[in-house]
């Protein structure tokens, strides 16, 4: 037949081809296609900046004009992973600066920026446009400062929850007068204040600014004169609510919020006085997100302000909302689409935490488009399990920490394995599950059975046996990413199922009972896995049988990585550690 | 259920296991199912688990990560509660091979060697003598503290009420790290 597409036809149908999955399967449909798509994608996506090397990268997509880039494995967020693991940025940024210098955005979760890295974005993209550092650390305001001064078409500037050496808020000032060109801005992971003169003349000059995320050094004064110099906002993030409450700093801030009428989104809210809130009531309406989770505010003073969201899509909060709290948010927001409830002491000291599994299976009856839960309670039960997935079978993220480990059922002492099994089973959609509490293997094998588009779990103090990493690396037939920390599980299913990994992009385990020799042999039998073992005491002082602290496995194309530090072991450091008499089939 | 497995190194075994206990003590503490984590068994089958009710009893140690809130949540609350309730200055601590972390009310120690004391019954270890010049001598253990600024500095270079309102967390270190101290190991 001898039909083909001529390239730029191809080209204009892979145009409307925006998700990076669509066109990773239209790469392997031929050598042509793979050729167009590759010239063509704009925006490329890279979860584990180890799986592929930064040159591999330029090489395929020479339009890049967007970099996402992931490093550290997710419990590095729990203080998991040991400093200077690695995720380093530069290599990527010395990568791209040399081949691909018509880059505009870059966005970085969990890795290691210097403010070398800052310098030479600064430097090396002439149209830069985007920065959105998440969870990042390794850099200081100064870097902060070379981008504000030289990148001249900046339009989002992100730092979210990034630790920054603050050297003071100087940063600021380093936006020229030309600069006009800010969409977005969040500051509020910095410590230090910024001048707020410097501040109101760089909102007054963005006018297409719509998102300002302040930190908590800005005062409530200098949010009324900020709002007032950009009632256009569409997000909000205040600074610090606490101050000495003065009748006309109320009415100053009740105003300046009133002329806010675009306003969609709101966070920041530290130290908010309950007296102050009603200063909010008149944005409410239009609120679709609301974070909440650093409010120190209590339960009715929270509903007052809760009832007035009614097309709220997003709430953050802590668990001082209590399971009442929760009723009214039931029946108030009915948009409702995500809900996280945080604890207000993250300790397992904590008592008198208000909030019981009650709150969640409100919400669960009451707002039918709920789909994302993440919920901290101390206990919970299967019957409240029952309910919430035949309640909310469209749920699409469940994330339960029952903060008590090995917490039973309180109700009937029996295992949670039911209520999860009736989540798996229910709510077909779920595509991201975190589990807690008391849980045998029992309930893996349903999770495995049942989670067939679950892409990332996350496990901590369950099961019994090998069994239950049995069940999940048999079942779970889209799982992606598996995390899992104190389990008592060892080497047998983990050998078993090696090929799964390669089909997944990352396995973590800590304080589970996978031994060094187990480790080893899979390094050899799976080459195009990093098998990387992260043990303050080196691995190979003790037997092969005893158990390593952390494993994290990930599969790439990059082979081992050379930028380990000494409590990395990975097979490659020492090529000559053959696998002994440990015979495990 | 405790089996004996096939290891002939137990000694080696029964000081690499994981286990919810602080280093020197023998029992586990509080989390429950304590028999299920005594050793690795690979061959075991399903084990029926009907309603482990031991639930635990205080005081309750800190386990590493958990609850699993970000670091940076936990800091901005816990600094606000501190700051609004005024009373005991806790930090944390941690001792490098211990598994999980405690914590401690600065203010309920006058000086320096209280709290010394305090800590090395914590973490039954002992921490050596201290020289202006050379630091801590005759010991493996190094006492650290991670100021405002965020520097590692040793315990007890700086007057006590100094030292008080400016750390934030205490680290004691020990070993091959510890050279960099200046110490005499």
């Amino acid at each position: 037949m001898g039909l083909r597409f001529p390239p730029k036809v191809l080209e204009h149908i892979l145009s409307f081809i925006d998700s990076n999955e669509d066109r990773n399967s239209v790469s392997l449909v031929c050598k042509s296609w793979f050729e167009t798509e590759r010239k063509t994608r704009k925006r490329v996506f890279v979860g584990n900046c180890y799986a592929v090397s930064p040159a591999a990268v330029t090489r395929r997509f020479p339009e890049m004009r967007s970099l996402t880039l992931k490093g550290k494995p997710h419990f590095a967020d729990y203080n998991l992973v040991p400093d200077g693991w690695g995720g380093y940025a530069w290599p990527w940024i010395e990568a791209m600066a040399a081949k691909s210098s018509s880059l505009e955005e870059i966005r970085m979760k969990r890795m290691v920026v210097t403010d070398e890295c800052l310098e030479k974005i600064a430097a090396s993209f002439k149209d830069f446009k985007v920065l959105v550092l998440t969870s990042c650390e390794g850099f200081s305001t100064d870097g902060i400062a070379a981008i504000a001064a030289t990148c001249r078409n900046l339009r989002v500037l992100e730092l979210r929850e990034c630790i920054v050496e603050d050297l003071g808020g100087d940063w600021l000032s380093y936006f020229p007068e030309s600069s006009t060109s800010l969409v977005s801005l969040d500051f509020s992971c910095l410590d230090s204040e910024v001048k707020i003169s410097d501040l109101e003349r760089l909102v007054s000059r963005s006018p297409n600014l719509k998102s300002l995320k302040l930190n908590p050094a800005v005062t409530l004064d200098g949010l009324v004169s900020l709002l007032r110099c950009a009632p256009q906002l569409t997000e909000l993030g205040t600074g610090s609510f606490a101050a000495q409450l003065k009748p006309e700093a109320f009415s100053k801030l009740s105003e300046a919020f009133s002329n806010c009428k675009q306003l969609q989104s709101l966070s920041g809210l530290w130290d908010v006085l309950p007296e102050y809130l009603p200063a909010l009531y008149s944005v409410c309406p239009g609120l679709t997100s609301l974070n909440l989770s650093y409010a120190t505010v209590r339960m009715p003073d929270l509903v007052e302000l809760l009832r007035r969201c009614s097309k709220l899509q997003k709430l953050w909060v802590m668990d001082l909302i209590e399971d009442k709290g929760l009723e009214a948010v039931a029946s108030y927001c009915k948009e409702l689409r995500e809900l996280r409830v945080f604890p207000s002491e993250p300790d397992l000291d904590a008592t008198n935490i208000p909030l019981t599994e009650q709150g969640l299976v409100f919400v669960s009856k009451g707002c039918r488009k709920l789909e994302s839960v993440l919920y901290f309670c101390v206990q919970f039960t299967n019957a409240a399990l029952f309910t919430i997935a035949r309640k909310r079978p469209n749920l699409k993220c469940f994330r339960l920490c029952v903060i008590e480990p090995f917490a039973p059922d309180y109700k009937t002492n029996e295992p949670l394995d039911k209520g999860f099994k009736a989540i798996a089973e229910g709510c077909r959609d779920l595509r991201r599950l975190s589990v807690s509490g008391l849980l045998s293997d029992k309930a893996f094998k349903y999770i495995g059975k049942h989670a067939k588009k679950v892409r990332m779990l996350s496990i901590a103090f369950a099961g019994d046996s090998d069994l239950m990493l049995h069940h999940l690396l048999s079942g779970c037939q889209s799982l992606k990413k598996l995390e899992i920390r104190d389990c008592p599980f060892g080497d047998t299913a983990l050998l078993e199922h090696a090929a799964k990994l390669e089909t997944m992009r990352s396995l973590w385990m800590s304080s589970c009972f996978v031994s060094f020799g187990a480790c080893k042999l899979l390094s050899q039998k799976m080459p195009r896995l990093n098998v990387e073992v992260i043990d303050e005491h080196p691995p190979e002082s003790r037997p092969e049988s005893s158990p390593v602290e952390r494993i994290y496995i990930y599969r790439t194309v990059a082979g081992p990585r050379m930028d380990t530090p000494e409590f990395v072991w990975t097979i490659h450091k020492n090529p000559e550690n053959g696998v002994s008499h440990l015979a495990i089939k | 259920m405790e089996k004996v497995g096939v290891y002939d190194e137990l000694d080696n075994l029964k000081a690499t296991e994981l286990r919810l206990g602080l280093p020197g003590t023998e029992e586990t503490v509080s989390c429950g199912k304590s028999n299920k984590r005594a050793l690795p068994n690979n061959t075991e089958k399903e084990i029926e688990s009907t309603g482990k009710t031991e639930t635990a009893s205080p005081p309750k140690a800190q386990i590493v990560g958990w609850p699993p809130v970000r670091s940076y949540r936990k800091n901005n609350i816990q600094t606000k509660k501190n700051e609004s309730e005024g009373q005991g200055n806790y930090v944390k601590v941690s001792m490098d091979g211990a598994p999980y972390l405690r914590k401690i009310d600065l203010t309920m120690y006058k000086q320096y060697p209280e709290l010394m004391k305090s800590l090395e019954n914590m973490f039954k270890f002992s921490v050596g003598e201290y020289f202006e010049r050379e630091g801590y001598k005759g010991s493996d253990f190094v006492p650290t503290y991670e100021d405002k600024d965020g520097d590692w500095m040793l315990v007890g270079d700086v007057p006590w009420e100094m030292f008080v309102s400016s750390c934030k967390r205490l680290r004691i270190m020990k070993g091959s790290e510890v050279k960099g101290l200046g110490c005499g190991v």
